[in-house]
């Protein structure tokens, strides 16, 4: 059940360097969406050889719901509520960014290659990937200027920081995974209604300017 | 001896049928905008009806502008040779040779651009100007896809790569395989000066890129040329195909058919993006090629990091 891990994997990828070149919010949005929705099958593939068990099933369930849906719809609810200009509007240029996209990655690949970890054969693509969609998370959270995108940019992070405890942790507890996926659901709850006041009280979601700010 | 009579068939048949796959993508094109279109064979009579005018020089131009055509259609001949046609291998091969092919056709570029500037006008100029600018980021896409080919099957030279190919292939590396073709895919519409980059049928300063520096040339000359961008789709093409559908039944009759269907469906599917696709602005082009070699990059590393 090799091909399939890495295909997700890929897909990963090309999800990333998709979300670092589109201009659009919404479009940017869709993409989390999808890596959500394609995260959420990682543990079903994962441990398709030992037999899936109803546990598993439900986190599945619960995960592609919560990435998949719900944190879009929160965030499109956000963006129209916000009324914001549908692009990006980036620090860094959509070519430069994919360039950077990249560069992580092959890091990413250098590090692990690295570190002292378990040799297990589907942890080949998983935590140098998991590392570089990190990476692309904090990226996107410093290159941004809207601050939808910080939203985004987290639940890469956040994304990224999942497939890292799937590959290292042979099994993560259900009470754990929940326990993540609230944290996930009240942080991205919590930032669509802080934006949502930003754009009330600033008219406008330049995080730029949140540096001229005084105490 | 067969494998030999087998290949110089082949590279026959790529150079009596190589115009004929622009006009597949001109009735595909002519299918979806609901037209009856050009006949397949247009570009041979345009070709015939070419090669029977004389030439016209404008007195400004000097010997590199009629240099420009020959050697053009030249080197892609000669890359011609150093591709492996269906499941066969190629004439010259050797290892390495997949540089001298991004070579050139980068001297077929090299030589349009120096004839398109000899002419002095500045509209060719310009044309010249964003040719190089695409295809300098068009080629890291192209040598780093084929380099990630060549860590895939363990070989330099482009008989090897396409003879070790197969469809097992697709079983084991098949994201690095699809990635690469996606790349290749890309290089393909920018080299050949398609949309969503360039516009073959447009003649509007601001569109122009390819089409524009060839804007001197007449009769013969021009022949050359368009037989020469034929050639080169022809054997960008087969690259391609042969990265899709790497068919070794060591039949060739049946290779060559795969081969021949492949070349096919790229006509169809090009005539598909330029009908449902609009041309991209212009500073949106690069965004695009990058994209291209960051798929050839993604290819090649996770190439690399698969236990030898």
């Amino acid at each position: 059940m090799n091909e399939p891990i890495d295909g997700l994997m890929v897909l990963l990828v090309l999800l990333n360097l998709w979300l670092l070149a589109s201009s659009r919010l919404i479009a940017c949005t869709r993409i989390v969406a999808a890596e959500g929705i394609a995260l959420g099958l990682l543990p079903l593939l994962l441990s398709w050889d030992q037999g899936i068990s109803g546990r598993l099933w439900f986190i599945a369930a619960a995960s592609v719901i919560i990435r998949g849906v719900i944190f879009p719809q929160l965030l499109l609810k956000a963006l129209r509520q916000a009324n914001v200009q549908r692009e990006v509007e980036p620090f860094v240029g959509y070519s430069l960014s994919i360039v950077i996209g990249v560069l992580t990655l092959a890091i990413s690949f250098w590090l692990i290659s690295r570190l002292p970890l378990p040799e297990t054969p589907h942890l080949a693509l998983l935590l140098p990937v998991a590392l570089s969609t990190i990476l692309i998370g904090l990226f996107v959270i410093i290159s941004r200027k809207i601050a939808i995108n910080q939203v985004l940019g987290y639940l890469v992070m956040e994304n990224g920081i999942y497939v890292l405890g799937l590959a290292l942790v042979k099994e993560i507890p259900a009470l754990v995974e929940l326990g993540v996926l609230l944290d996930a659901f009240v942080g991205v709850f919590v930032m669509t209604i802080a934006t949502y006041h930003i754009s009330r009280e600033f008219e406008h979601l330049d995080a730029d300017q949140l540096d001229s700010l005084k105490g | 001896m067969t494998m030999n009579s087998t290949t110089i068939l082949n590279l026959a048949l790529s150079v009596v049928l190589a115009p004929l796959l622009p006009g597949v993508i001109n009735r595909t094109k002519a299918f979806f905008a609901g037209r009856k279109g050009p006949p397949l064979l247009q570009l041979y009579y345009d070709l015939w009806k070419l090669l029977h005018k004389g030439a016209v020089y404008s007195r400004t131009t000097s010997w590199v502008f009629r240099l420009g055509p020959a050697l053009g259609l030249a080197a892609v001949l000669t890359a011609l040779l150093i591709v492996p046609t269906g499941g066969g291998s190629s004439l010259l091969g050797f290892d390495g040779d997949l540089i001298l092919l991004a070579g050139l056709f980068g001297l077929m570029r090299f030589i349009t651009v120096l004839a398109a500037l000899d002419t002095g006008s500045a509209f060719e100029g310009m044309g010249a100007s964003r040719e190089v600018t695409f295809s300098a980021l068009a080629e890291p896409a192209f040598l780093l896809g084929l380099a990630a080919l060549a860590k895939l099957t363990g070989s330099l030279s482009l008989t090897g790569i396409f003879g070790g190919l197969t469809v097992e292939s697709w079983w084991s590396a098949a994201p690095e395989l699809a990635l690469v073709a996606a790349a290749m895919f890309l290089v393909f519409l920018v080299e050949n000066a398609r949309i969503p980059v360039d516009d073959p049928n447009t003649h509007l300063e601001l569109t122009m890129i390819h089409e524009v520096m060839v804007l001197d040339h007449g009769g013969p000359d021009f022949a050359f040329i368009l037989y020469g961008a034929a050639l080169k789709m022809w054997v960008m093409g087969m690259i391609l195909v042969q990265i899709v559908l790497p068919a070794h039944s060591g039949t060739w009759l049946v290779d060559l058919a795969v081969l021949l269907a492949g070349l096919l469906s790229l006509g169809v599917a090009v005539g598909t993006v330029e009908s449902t696709m609009a041309r991209l602005r212009m500073v949106r082009v690069p965004q695009l090629l990058v994209t291209a070699g960051a798929l050839s990059v993604v290819a090649l590393v996770l190439v690399l990091r698969r236990p030898v």
